[in-house]
């Protein structure tokens, strides 16, 4: 059973209780429920995102570059946190457990920097939400995602001193594991954005 | 012995979803940047690597896969799916026809 990856659950047989199961499959229901907010979210986008009221359109504000970055960013953070819930399974060193949980949070910090940064740009063009109904749909959307970003980054730094404080005790691996699977899912989300988004404004 | 062979294994999964994210990412943003096909049905072609990418994540970050374990969080995905698909058409259909009646 020591190979056995069940969703969610990248613990060692010995490593479970019976309560885990259920607890990572409400996580799962939370995140579908996440997903279904997106997903509307996007829909408004979509009906909106022709509606620019003489302001700046996709073409003008979006820009290539950055949002290539952004994307590289967020999935090699996805592979760290990977590398993280390895170190865990396989009780390497909490050093390289702490570490890579470090480099997801330093992945993620610098994601949301460059996002800032995008922000601030669109803003000196003068593209505000209240210009029109494409760009509040825009800041309805895409912010929504920065602030998942940076309330797992947050989550991250919490986990880390949880495990810095109590160890790898069943409590702190399990919350390990659903921070795993929240930031896969932001992965999921912004490869929906960049695609949808960023890509289709600019096509 | 028995660890480190699994622990290989599981290594070799993300380096394999991380490889197929990149490849998927990079030829949807190439195929914007550098305009190598005509412009119409440029958008089908980037929703499928969209959703091939998707799927990556889902196999190779998420564990999810069709065995009899794994049903629960399968079904609940794909009910998720279906409401999404629902909501989402639904809601297009309805502002897209709102829009148009203001126009």
């Amino acid at each position: 059973m020591n190979g056995r990856i069940h969703p969610g659950i990248n613990l060692r047989a010995g490593d479970q209780q019976p309560t885990t199961e259920g607890v990572m499959f409400g996580f799962w229901v939370f995140m579908m429920s996440d997903a279904v907010l997106f997903a509307l979210l996007f829909a408004v986008y979509a009906s909106l995102s022709g509606n620019t009221a003489d302001g700046p359109d996709a073409r003008q504000v979006f820009k290539l570059a950055p949002a290539a970055l952004e994307t590289g960013t967020l999935l090699l953070s996805s592979f760290t946190f990977g590398l993280a819930s390895l170190a865990m399974k396989y009780r390497q060193s909490m050093a390289w457990l702490q570490g890579m949980l470090a480099a997801t949070l330093g992945l993620g910090v610098i994601f949301l920097g460059l996002e800032i940064h995008d922000f601030m740009d669109m803003a000196r063009q003068g593209a505000l939400p209240q210009v029109s109904g494409f760009l509040s749909a825009f800041f309805a959307l895409v912010p929504t995602h920065f602030l998942h970003v940076a309330f797992g980054c947050v989550w991250i730094v919490v986990v880390m001193l949880q495990l810095r404080v109590f160890g790898l005790t069943h409590t702190t691996r399990t919350r390990l594991l659903r921070l795993g699977l929240f930031w896969h899912f932001l992965d999921i989300v912004w490869v929906m954005l960049f695609s949808f988004v960023f890509l289709r404004g600019l096509l | 012995m028995e660890d480190r062979q699994a622990f290989g294994r599981e290594l070799r999964r993300y380096v394999v979803g991380l490889v197929l994210a990149l490849v998927l990412s990079g030829a949807a943003f190439a195929l914007v940047a550098w305009h190598p096909l005509p412009p119409d049905g440029l958008l089908g072609v980037i929703a499928g690597l969209a959703l091939l990418q998707v799927v990556a994540h889902f196999r190779f970050f998420l564990h999810i896969d069709l065995k009899q374990s794994h049903r629960d969080d399968l079904q609940l995905i794909l009910f998720t799916g279906l409401i999404i698909g629902l909501m989402v058409a639904g809601s297009l259909w309805i502002i897209f026809n709102q829009n148009q009646r203001m126009m």
